[in-house]
């Protein structure tokens, strides 16, 4: 339902496109030639007009299409934000002295925020770091090596972030078989093992998994004695949050611990893992409660919204990602706009039944997800 | 941590899950897939099917069954009921020898009587094998050289003995037994004196053989289509025939493969042959003939005949046969022809009915059908079936000793050929009560008229089209895709491939009326899709008529006229929602007006616009191209290696090259693509599920009617509805707006949807409450929605939707959802204690019970096997814990997951006494074997040994006892009877 309007809207201007300009709590709106954005010290200087601001330095952001609020700060990602915008180009400016860097990166155009964490990291709006660029905060994580220090060495378990729907997954598994140690001595046993990498795919990218690893586990649950399609279920299932323990085709780039006497290089599965899986459990449930997918609502009066934790566990504080914050919209949130809304009713009224309030009815968009 | 609470157990509570789940297999329903053998036992009155798998099933009176397997999975070829004995022999088709025996378990003493079993082989010789225990006689086989010893010298030249065609104990002196051989030859053997004293010399050769009652003639049926009497005399030893008659001469008839003679009263013998017919004209019909005097019938079946008996007197003092009844196994059906009635007719069988007399699409099971609805569904059935014969079915060995079922059960199956099959499922027997046929309304090419073209009187040979099975349906697009019933109201709503939605009513007399149409454009002004599936049925204009029974009275037409994917009926508020591919739509069929419509397809899902067509041509082209390639790849690599070099290096080189590309593709393993589920995947619009509820949608305070969709992209609808007061009813119009929607994020697909009311128990069925039988839904308390996809189940909170509580399946297990209902278990232990839980099928074919409200695993048990497709996709849940699903196109296997419902097979066999005729267990029964011999054991017959007896130990090798407990088809304490399979395994003797 959502294409056409974004895309009717787009044409509205056929070359231009509208930007709207967000500082303090002031809005401006102005539009630009998408074809000819120009350079971003002149972008730079027009905000800096538009906004009556002209020698104040400040941090410029945009929201990107998965809702991230990403800086510009270059030509560079200043052309990416003009080219990726539809159909506006969302613009946050911060005083550099105040800029709250905490802000950039991953889900925070949807993480929720509240009050409980200005107590908790009071320092996010004093700190000014020195450096702009390369802030870890500036990139979203994309894949981790994680619980080290209880795995095997010649085990390694990848977890894998995915957002949005522009770069897949992207890889295949097959059947296989592998030998282990048992009671019986070697044993050669059938196994799930990684047969493809798509060019280009997350999974690619890491440098985590490769071509021919078994994999052993996908998001604790071991996956011997299940089959192929059981396993791809699996992961799909897990797609949001994938942490898979593979044996590493390539032993060679193992992590090497000093501080393990028990070194077990070679060692089999079945004798190392079952001394850590209550351990390993307790890791992933945190991390399963954590960046845990929400189902989005949307009621016909209100506004939608995710779906508010029931019961929020608090000792899922300890994270491996990101920390859940409430959502405050009209900090950072995204932005009810109307003229939006309007558009989206348009498309909505149908002959049959009566939309009621219909201007109280509002688009999320939130990269994945597009809902009415 | 949770989990490890989860693993935790709670020792009440396993306790209690003990008393309320149980899984069994308790009985199959409908037509054995691939019979291949036919038994009858007038002594015990049961009848015996084997099957190309290797079962073998009794069946009696309705309600006794009896159910065994052969371990080696064979093809049972022949089966032989021991005379007066509970047992019976089986030939597979790997030559070996199985005895069954019914064995009453409260432990009744049984005869031990000593049985011979004469195998004819096909050396000429015939063995005689001592029953239990398969001890072959070898001082009392028959062999071909004695046999021959006193035949003419010019017909012995002539012909050697060939195989054993037909063995046929004399009917009054067990000592003398008839041996036909397939050349022609006949004699009677003397097995007191170990002579022949009769020789037959047919000249055709011979099929069968048959005696007449009293054991003055016989009778023998040939290749060429002719039968012969015999006279046997004891003055004359090589007697001429007295008659050879070819019935349908005088052009080259096919064989007559079997043969009966049987004597009545008034003289005039019934003459009852397999086959016979014209080659040219009739060679492909499948044909058993019936003469008695004048009338002659010509039954015409629908599929290859396996074999047939006549039920007669079996009483040995009775001096005439006086048939009853024939029963015919034919390979898709079992057809049993009333022999006494004139005109013979059908008789209707109470069991083994054929339930893909048309393929079977889906089906819909109704519990606890209230009495009313009962009677009038079973008038409408009977007065279908008035042609069908008034006698008892024949068959009524054994006792059925099960209750009565507890309520009566609907199993409604929808077929292919756009009919409703209405079967009582209450019970061991699935009976069928009525069928429905929507074809009616519809015009097809087909005319209804021209099926069961009548015959003329002079008509010859004397045809008669018997039985029901007929898979070729006129057009696919009339096939029923969904049903649903309403038990209270008698409001059927039927649903078909072509996006046709039928609302019927149940009307006890025929009627002609106009069906009311109505189109519900689904895509609604989504522009610039093209539809390039099939087209919608046309309909008939003007009143129809419609006999008793379920009248349609609206039709519904979906455009495009895709496969309804969803059907919900609401009888009280008088809506019926259906969804396709394409969207959902809600109709008023009071008022006969199209509430709303809703399009759930995302905008570049273009192969669910286009239709079905399309997908199949882009995978031929796909294919087509990917030959291309490979041909492409090949054609370049010769052309390069071309280039340089000699011929023969040239040759070399594109062979291997050739080989390279084979192992390439041959080695190319099975790989799985591991993708997040995007929203642009195809078919995300496709509307899995339907559900009407009355619940707090908008506010806390007031609840509503309201009705909920879910697609396979993961999205839950929520539409309230506002239904006028029934006084106001046909005055204002329903009305309906969007109140919620629903996104799941895991985005699989929505299989259930189901509202909890303040108890935590599902909210009753339209009407029930009004009809007393069930308790008003709790109001006060707050509801809750669950949310069922292929990968978890949800609960969230209403009117504020909120996540309470949710099990992820897939993730944890790597199985999917294919079906779920909520099931009542009773316990079994106390009559007042029930809950509600939801029974599931997953794509694994395990069927879990998860407790509601809690969301907990209950119990586990692999019920189908995973790669039975079909048989997990045609699983059916009932109200308390059974289900369906079929084993094959025509089987459905009943599963029970209840300790407290369980309808399975309790039935005893009583032996009846041995009136007379002592003598009987002195006598062999027949049995006679046809199969080739391997070219080794030929050879070994004449270069190794001189001795011909030792070759045939070795064809039938010898046989140990071995009683397996194990076998025994229905191993249970409470039942007084079951098979055991006598089984011996097989050794070559040297």
């Amino acid at each position: 339902m959502n294409r056409p309007h974004r895309g009717a809207a787009g044409s509205r201007g056929l070359g231009t496109m509208e930007v709207k300009s967000k500082f303090g709590a002031e809005f401006r709106r102005f539009s630009l030639e998408r074809s000819k954005p120009g350079k971003f010290e002149e972008f730079y200087g027009l905000l800096q007009h538009v906004h009556k601001i002209p020698n104040v330095d400040v941090l410029v952001g945009y929201t990107d299409i998965h809702g991230d609020l990403l800086p510009i700060n270059n030509d560079d990602n200043y052309h990416k934000a003009v080219s990726t915008a539809n159909p506006l180009l969302r613009i946050f400016i911060q005083r550099k002295e105040d800029a709250d860097y905490s802000a950039f990166g991953t889900d925070t155009m949807t993480r929720k925020k509240n009050v409980l964490s200005n107590v908790l990291r009071p320092d996010n709006h004093k700190k000014k770091p020195h450096i702009v660029i390369s802030m870890p905060q500036d990139f979203r994580p994309v894949s981790s090596i994680i619980d080290v220090d209880i795995l095997p060495e010649t085990h390694r378990r990848v977890r894998l972030y995915k957002y949005g729907t522009d770069k897949p997954l992207g890889f295949y598994i097959r059947d296989g078989s592998s030998v282990r140690v048992t009671p019986h001595g070697l044993e050669k046993v059938p196994g799930i093992f990684i047969s493809r990498l798509v060019p280009g795919g997350l999974a690619q990218s890491t440098g985590l998994l490769a071509v021919n690893d078994e994999v052993l586990e996908v998001n604790g649950i071991e996956v011997s004695g299940k089959s192929l399609d059981q396993v791809t279920d699996m992961m799909i299932a897990n797609s949001r949050n994938l942490i898979i323990t593979v044996r590493p085709a390539n032993q060679r780039n193992n992590v090497v611990r000093n501080s393990r006497t028990s070194g077990s290089s070679g060692q089999s599965t079945e004798s190392s893992l079952p001394s850590s899986t209550p351990n390993i459990l307790a890791n992933f449930l945190q991390g399963e409660e954590e960046s845990d997918e929400e189902d989005i609502i949307i009621e016909d009066s209100g506004e939608p919204q995710q779906i508010p934790k029931a019961a929020p566990t608090s000792e899922s504080l300890e994270s491996l990602t990101q920390i859940e914050l409430l959502h405050e919209p009209t900090q950072n949130g995204f932005l009810p706009s109307n003229e939006m809304n309007l558009n989206h009713s348009a498309g909505s009224i149908s002959m049959e039944y009566e939309v009621q309030d219909p201007d109280h009815k509002s688009l999320e968009e939130d990269g994945t997800i597009i809902t009415l | 941590m949770r989990r490890f609470l989860r693993t935790g157990h709670d020792p009440v509570r396993e306790r209690l899950k003990r008393d309320l789940f149980q899984f069994n297999k308790t009985v199959e329903h409908g037509f054995p897939h691939q019979p291949s053998a036919l038994g009858y036992s007038p002594f015990l009155r049961l009848m015996a099917i084997g099957t190309r798998s290797g079962a073998i099933k009794l069946y009696g009176a309705p309600g006794v069954e009896f159910m065994g397997l052969h371990e080696e999975n064979n093809t049972v070829m022949q089966i032989h009921f021991i005379p007066d004995q509970c047992q019976l022999v089986t030939l597979l088709d790997d030559n070996s020898l199985h005895l069954w025996s019914l064995k009453q378990h409260s432990g009744a003493s049984e005869l031990r009587e000593e049985h011979l079993l004469y195998l004819g082989t096909e050396s000429g010789n015939i063995f005689v094998v001592e029953l239990p225990s398969f001890r072959v006689l070898e001082d009392r086989t028959i062999t071909s050289e004695a046999v021959l010893q006193r035949v003419p010298e010019d017909y012995c030249n002539r012909r050697s003995c060939e195989l054993v065609e037909a063995l046929r104990e004399h009917p009054k002196n067990p000592d003398q037994i008839l041996i036909g051989y397939s050349r022609g030859l006949i004699v009677l053997w003397d097995l007191q004196n170990n002579k022949v004293t009769h020789h037959f010399l047919g000249s055709q050769q011979l099929e069968n053989l048959y005696w007449q009652r009293d054991g003055s003639k016989f009778i023998s049926c040939h290749y060429d289509g002719s039968y012969t009497q015999w006279p046997v005399s004891s003055d004359n030893r090589h007697p001429e025939p007295l008659e050879n008659f070819v019935p349908y001469g005088p052009f080259p008839c096919k064989a007559i493969s079997k043969i009966y003679w049987q004597t009545t009263k008034n003289g005039l013998p019934y003459i009852i042959f397999q086959g016979g017919m014209p080659r040219a004209s009739y060679g492909d019909r499948h044909s058993i003939s019936v003469v008695h005097g004048s009338q002659q019938i010509a039954f015409d079946f629908t599929s290859r005949v396996i074999d047939f008996f006549i039920i007669f007197s079996s009483e040995p003092t009775a001096e005439f046969d006086d048939p009853s009844a024939m029963v015919v196994l034919a390979e898709e059906e079992l057809v049993v022809i009333d022999l006494k009635t004139a005109g013979w007719p059908a008789v209707h069988p109470p069991y083994l009915a054929s339930l893909h007399c048309s393929a079977i699409t889906c089906s819909h099971h109704v519990s606890n059908i209230p009495l009313k609805l009962w009677e009038r569904i079973i008038s409408a059935g009977s007065k279908q079936n008035i042609h069908y014969s008034s006698m008892p079915w024949p068959i009524d060995g054994g006792t059925n000793i099960a209750p009565d079922p507890p309520q009566r059960d609907l199993l409604l199956t929808g077929h292919e050929d756009g009919t409703v099959r209405f079967w009582d499922a209450s019970g061991v027997c699935l009976h069928l009560l009525y069928k429905l046929s929507t074809v009616r309304v519809f015009l097809t090419d087909a005319d209804p008229n021209d099926n069961m073209n009548p015959l003329g009187e002079d008509e010859w040979p004397p045809l008669r089209k018997v039985g029901t099975f007929d898979p070729y349906s006129d057009d696919p697009r009339l096939g029923i895709q969904k049903i649903y019933l309403c038990k209270y109201s008698g409001y059927l709503a039927v649903a078909g491939t072509a996006g046709q939605v039928l609302v019927m009513e149940l009307n006890d007399e025929d009627a002609e009326h106009v069906v009311d149409h109505a189109e519900a454009d689904l895509l609604q002004d989504q522009e610039g899709y093209r539809w390039k599936g099939h087209e919608k049925l046309k309909t008939r204009d003007g009143p129809v008529r419609f006999e008793a029974g379920f009248q349609p009275f609206v039709l519904v037409q979906c455009q495009p006229p895709a496969v309804v994917t969803s059907l919900a009926l609401h009888s009280e508020w008088k809506l019926v929602a259906f969804g396709t591919s394409h969207g959902f739509g809600l109709f008023d069929h009071q008022q006969k007006r199209l509430v709303f419509v809703k399009c759930t397809l995302h905008p570049s899902d273009q192969l669910a616009l286009e239709g079905p067509l399309s997908r199949v041509k882009s995978l031929k082209k796909s294919l087509r191209q990917s030959f291309r390639r490979i041909r492409r790849s090949r054609v370049s690599g010769r052309k390069r290696r071309g280039g340089s070099g000699n011929a023969s290096e040239v040759q070399e080189a594109n062979a291997k090259f050739d080989q390279d590309t084979l192992q390439e593709m041959e080695l190319a393993p099975v790989q799985r693509k591991i993708e997040a589920r995007s929203a642009e995947d195809s078919f995300t619009g496709f509307v899995r599920t339907l559900y009407f509820a009355d619940t707090f949608l908008r506010d806390s305070s007031r609840h509503c009617p309201s009705l909920w969709a879910g697609t396979n992209g993961g999205t839950v609808y929520a539409f309230c509805l506002r239904v006028p007061p029934a006084e106001r009813r046909m005055d204002e119009p329903v009305r309906a707006e969007q109140a919620k929607e629903i996104q799941l994020m895991h985005r699989a697909p929505v299989v259930g949807i189901l509202v909890l009311d303040g108890r935590s128990n599902p909210l009753p069925e339209p009407l029930e409450v009004a009809h007393d039988l069930s308790k008003s839904p709790d109001m006060q308390g707050s509801h809750q929605l669950l949310v069922v996809s292929e990968e978890q189940f949800k609960v969230f909170t209403l009117p504020k939707v909120s996540s309470k509580l949710k099990l992820k399946l897939t993730a944890l297990e790597g199985c999917r959802v294919r079906k779920v209902t909520v099931a009542n278990f009773g316990s079994c232990k106390t009559d007042d204690y029930s809950e509600n839980d939801l029974a599931v099928l997953t794509n694994l074919g395990d069927i879990q019970i998860i407790s509601l409200p809690f969301l907990k695993l209950q119990i586990r048990y692999p019920c189908i096997r995973k790669e039975d497709v079909s048989g997990i996709a045609s699983c059916v849940f009932t109200k308390y814990g059974q289900g369906f699903y079929l084993i094959s196109p025509s089987e459905f296997e009943r599963f029970s997951l209840s300790t407290k419902w369980l309808v399975e097979p309790r039935c005893v066999v009583d032996m009846p006494e041995v009136t007379s005729n002592n003598h009987v267990h002195k006598s062999g029964m027949e049995n006679c074997s046809s199969s080739p011999l391997g070219t080794s054991v030929n050879n070994s017959r004449s270069d190794t040994h001189g001795d011909p007896i030792g070759i045939l130990f070795q064809k039938f090798r010898k046989v140990f006892w071995c009683l397996q407990t194990s076998a025994s088809p229905t191993c249970d304490e409470a039942l007084l009877t079951s098979l055991f399979n006598k089984q011996f395994s097989c050794q070559e003797y040297t």
